[in-house]
């Protein structure tokens, strides 16, 4: 058993393909036979990769999920952002620029509106919530954006450890949601084509949500949802501490 | 060869992460901005160039294509190293914050997509279709 567990550890990657083989199997089995299809096999497949997440987290009491556990290290590597990204970039294989030229001030839009609107409602939120001063405001509305923006705003920007900490809960909350929650919106927003992938992903702007979302409701969408996203959290950063620091300064007055 | 299109693919986001570290430095912030995105544009003129001049065979392809399709278990593998127990316990003001933006940018997807023009929905996709 201690042999096994040793090898199974040491080739830790090739055990995380292992198990995300028998994942994925279970979970489009489970689509099948007890959605019938409706709920898409991928869909099923992250939202049982989360629960493993939790699970994993509340037994090591650590930040990444299963990978906490040792003999589970190997999915960190595999759904690390180097193959993540590794990954999406090949998506764009055969994608036609021409459509995402056409889309190209719908993305640029997008990246605004998700920006601004994300900073604001954390804003809003933190204020109900008795966090009443700009940059507690401030990084709150950042973390709304992504949990990468939060901490990088809230440090610029000097708050304190529980507010960055919180900035920080919220990106995760969000990208979390986003996951689970797109193949059921989708139909809802009119999230079928090019153009609403690319609209999406400047919205949202999470990575990671955004891929685990379109992944799992259509995987064609993935390349020019990615596309936008990628330049969320880049903003995000530079908007944080600066423009939108100021912005709800002005209107908060605080 | 399959690795040539491994190699192009890996060329392709270095050179994107490149540029956007490049760009996060001259904005001034400590993040990469957009390097995947420049690295998808690279990959999709680059593989289109090189097609065109008979340098990007079907082998080539399908060192691209292998990746494409380990793109979902990829995902799952994400899903299953996120910190899903801080999200779920950070509280009323991190739900509430990250639920709120969510649910506001839904909303805001038919607004923005609409500009100019509704685009037609993508065709269904078979089952058996999927790899």
């Amino acid at each position: 058993m201690e042999l096994i567990t040793a090898t199974l550890t040491k080739n830790g990657l090739l055990f995380a393909f292992l198990l995300v083989g028998l994942v994925m199997w279970a979970s489009y089995f489970l689509s099948h036979h007890l959605t019938r299809g409706r709920l898409h096999g991928s869909a099923v497949a992250i939202m049982v990769g989360l629960l493993l997440a939790y699970l994993g987290g509340l037994f090591s009491g650590g930040t990444k999920g299963l990978a906490d556990i040792p003999l589970f290290a190997g999915l960190g590597i595999m759904g690390g952002a180097m193959l993540r990204d590794f990954a999406i970039v090949s998506t764009a294989y055969g994608v036609d620029l021409a459509e995402i030229r056409k889309s190209g001030l719908v993305g640029v839009l997008s990246l605004a509106f998700g920006i601004v609107l994300s900073f604001l409602v954390g804003a809003i939120v933190a204020l109900a919530f008795g966090y009443g001063d700009a940059v507690s405001m401030t990084t709150i509305g950042a973390g709304a954006a992504t949990y990468i923006v939060g901490p990088v705003t809230g440090t610029a920007l000097g708050a304190s450890s529980e507010v960055v900490a919180l900035s920080v809960a919220a990106g995760l909350v969000k990208s979390v949601i986003v996951m689970i929650g797109t193949p059921f919106i989708a139909p809802l927003i009119g999230l079928n084509n090019p153009k609403s992938a690319m609209a999406y992903g400047g919205l949202m702007g999470t990575t990671s949500g955004v891929a685990g979302g379109l992944a799992a409701t259509d995987k064609r969408l993935v390349p020019y949802g990615a596309m936008t996203a990628t330049f969320y959290t880049g903003l995000g950063c530079l908007m944080g501490p600066s423009l939108m620091y100021l912005m709800i300064r002005a209107i908060f007055g605080a | 060869m399959i690795i040539y299109g491994v190699a192009v693919l890996a060329a392709c986001l270095l050179a994107g992460m490149i540029v956007g570290d490049a760009l996060g430095a001259l904005l001034g912030v400590e993040s990469n901005v957009g390097g995947v995105g420049f690295a998808m544009l690279l990959l999709i003129v680059l593989s289109d160039r090189m097609r065109g001049a008979g340098l990007f065979p079907q082998h080539s392809a399908e060192g691209v294509l292998f990746w494409s399709a380990m793109y979902i278990p990829i995902v799952v593998a994400m899903a299953a190293t996120q910190n899903v127990v801080a999200a779920v316990g950070g509280g009323p003001v991190a739900l509430l914050a990250g639920v709120g933006a969510t649910a506001l940018c839904w909303a805001m997807v038919p607004v923005l997509s609409r500009i100019g023009g509704v685009e037609e929905a993508l065709p269904p996709i078979a089952d058996h279709a999927e790899v």
